[in-house]
């Protein structure tokens, strides 16, 4: 199913009439399925509605799989059914942690990547794995932070998960961009050495600079169109990996669907390319 | 097991004493951080998950209590919900439910003391998300309950449907001040300073509300006690002698205050029997 999806949007409840309407071939829809964790009423009913219409994409920000903990087994029930109810076509999570000791932060936070965090998110991942009954793909996050204590590199450390639980990856080219900048590091050697085979999805955003920090730190805000040297990573990636379910993310300072629809459209159109070339 | 002096850095750290001290550290003050953070916190970039954690909360009671913050204004608000956070952080990730104590911490809140009906006006903004996200289940009609009439309709035992809230109010007219905050109606007319109730239903799609009196509040107490249409009836009388029953029932009927779920008692079924 995976294979027919093509350029995707992140859905926003002020454009539900909107998605509901779209006719564009190939079109997908992915939504945080916390918003959806209610035990019914509208918001279902919306999510069900454009189900009925477009594939649905899952996208978690709180399994908190980075922690050094089993994930929530309640929330862990709670998207499982969810996902019974909405039969998405991809789920997602992070690289990252989030709830610890049983409060909630609204952030995916940073870890030491060891061989201990290793063994613990690949334990975490194949639960998940289980629970879900399906491949679920795993996102490489933003940076801010220089942090002691990595023993893996963020590419191997991702690959070695994908290896270890059979999990794919989402490779967020925004979030390369923004690590990349405030890391040090290039953006298109991280881009080209990313393993192709395993990724299962590709995020393109917008992002910004800190209101204090200014170009020092790029923040991946998710409220600007994706940038230019975002679009630029995307197509030399495709090049090389060919073309794979491709979204635009936007959380803020949300335009009109039409604005939207229209970056979903121009990665559409760069999603044929490789398409063209492979065939 | 811990050593009685901290690692300087988070080097070395096990996994969960890392996120322990991270945790801790997103919302200390710089002279509680633990040793093990320092070097974090050093980096101007710590901020920018401090502001995160933060704004997800304050952003989430900012869009769950929208009657209040029109209120209030954004800055009162935004003040409040910040301390608010500090205090207690979501104990799940569902922030459509983040702030259920609000009300409370309304109560006891200092810069609050001056606005008395802003808990109850609170009240009403987390009853309005309890009745958006409620189970989904049919309603009792007024036709389905003209049967129950025909047959013995004093002795059904109505449930309050899933969805549907009532408060009363006794010392304030919380449900004008909550519903010309809510929608937009006119803020402009005269306020008539009266106790008031308040029914929030969600029929269809779309959560609803009504003044309700006092009456009406106490059969539906009634009701989801478990109480029979009779007895029920007699705790409305017992608030207001000179209650219009018929009248009541049509507007709780008509509001979708009732679930079409085993309308029948026990005592109409051993009575069939």
């Amino acid at each position: 199913m995976t294979n027919l999806l093509t350029a995707g949007l992140g859905l926003k409840s002020e454009h539900y009439d909107a998605a509901l309407a779209c006719t564009a071939a190939g079109s997908w829809f992915e939504v945080h399925p916390e918003n959806y964790m209610v035990a019914g009423g509208p918001r279902l009913a919306w999510l069900e509605a454009i189900r009925n219409r477009h594939p649905i994409s899952l996208h978690g920000v709180a399994l908190s799989l980075a922690a050094d903990a089993a994930p929530d087994a309640a929330h862990l029930q709670r998207l499982t059914e969810l996902a019974r109810r909405i039969e998405p076509a991809l789920i997602s999570e992070h690289l990252a942690w989030s709830t610890w000791r049983g409060a909630y932060h609204s952030d995916l936070l940073p870890f030491p990547r060891t061989t201990a965090a290793l063994v613990r998110i690949a334990d975490n991942v194949a639960r998940t794995q289980d629970a879900l009954q399906r491949r679920i793909a795993i996102e490489n996050p933003s940076h801010y932070l220089k942090l002691d204590g990595h023993e893996w590199d963020e590419i191997e450390f991702l690959q070695e998960l994908a290896q270890r639980t059979g999990c794919g990856l989402l490779l967020d080219v925004n979030n390369v961009y923004v690590s990349a900048h405030n890391m040090g590091y290039a953006a298109a050697d991280y881009i080209d050495a990313f393993p192709g085979d395993p990724v299962m999805e590709i995020h393109l955003a917008g992002h910004a600079t800190d209101p204090q920090l200014g170009d020092a730190l790029l923040v991946d805000s998710h409220d600007a169109p994706v940038a230019p040297e975002v679009w630029a990573l995307y197509e030399r990636l495709i090049k090389r990996i060919g073309a794979k379910p491709t979204l635009i993310e936007r959380d803020d300072k949300l335009p009109a669907f039409d604005v939207l629809d229209a970056e979903r459209a121009r990665a559409a159109t760069m999603l044929q390319k490789p398409l063209a070339e492979a065939a | 097991m811990m050593t009685a002096s901290a690692p300087a850095s988070s080097l070395n750290l096990s996994l969960a004493r890392f996120q322990d001290d991270f945790a801790r550290t997103l919302l200390a003050t710089d002279d509680a951080v633990p040793a093990t953070m320092a070097a974090l916190v050093a980096q101007p970039a710590f901020a920018v998950y401090r502001n995160t954690v933060l704004k997800g909360c304050i952003d989430a009671l900012q869009a769950n209590y929208p009657a209040v913050n029109r209120l209030v204004g954004d800055e009162w608000l935004r003040a409040a919900a910040s301390l608010y956070a500090r205090d207690q952080l979501p104990t799940q990730p569902m922030l459509l439910q983040y702030g259920a104590s609000f009300a409370e911490f309304l109560e006891r809140f200092e810069p609050a003391a001056e606005l008395p009906y802003l808990p109850g006006v609170a009240r009403l903004d987390r009853c309005w998300t309890e009745a958006h996200a409620a189970v989904d289940e049919p309603i009792l009609n007024a036709s389905t309950a003209a049967q129950l009439a025909a047959g013995n309709f004093f002795r059904a035992r109505l449930q309050p449907h899933p969805a549907a809230r009532w408060v009363w109010f006794a010392d304030a007219p919380i449900y004008t001040i909550w519903a010309r905050n809510r929608g937009n109606k006119p803020m402009d007319t005269e306020l008539e300073w009266r106790a008031e109730g308040a029914l929030l239903t969600r029929p269809r799609d779309a959560v609803q509300w009504i003044a309700l009196n006092q009456a009406g509040c106490a059969l539906l107490d009634a009701c989801a006690a478990g109480a029979t249409v009779a007895d029920a009836t007699r705790s409305a009388l017992d608030i207001d002698t000179n209650a219009d029953l018929a009248g009541l029932l049509t507007t709780l009927l008509d509001a979708g205050a009732f679930s079409s779920r085993q309308p029948c008692g026990d005592n109409l079924t051993e009575e069939q029997k």
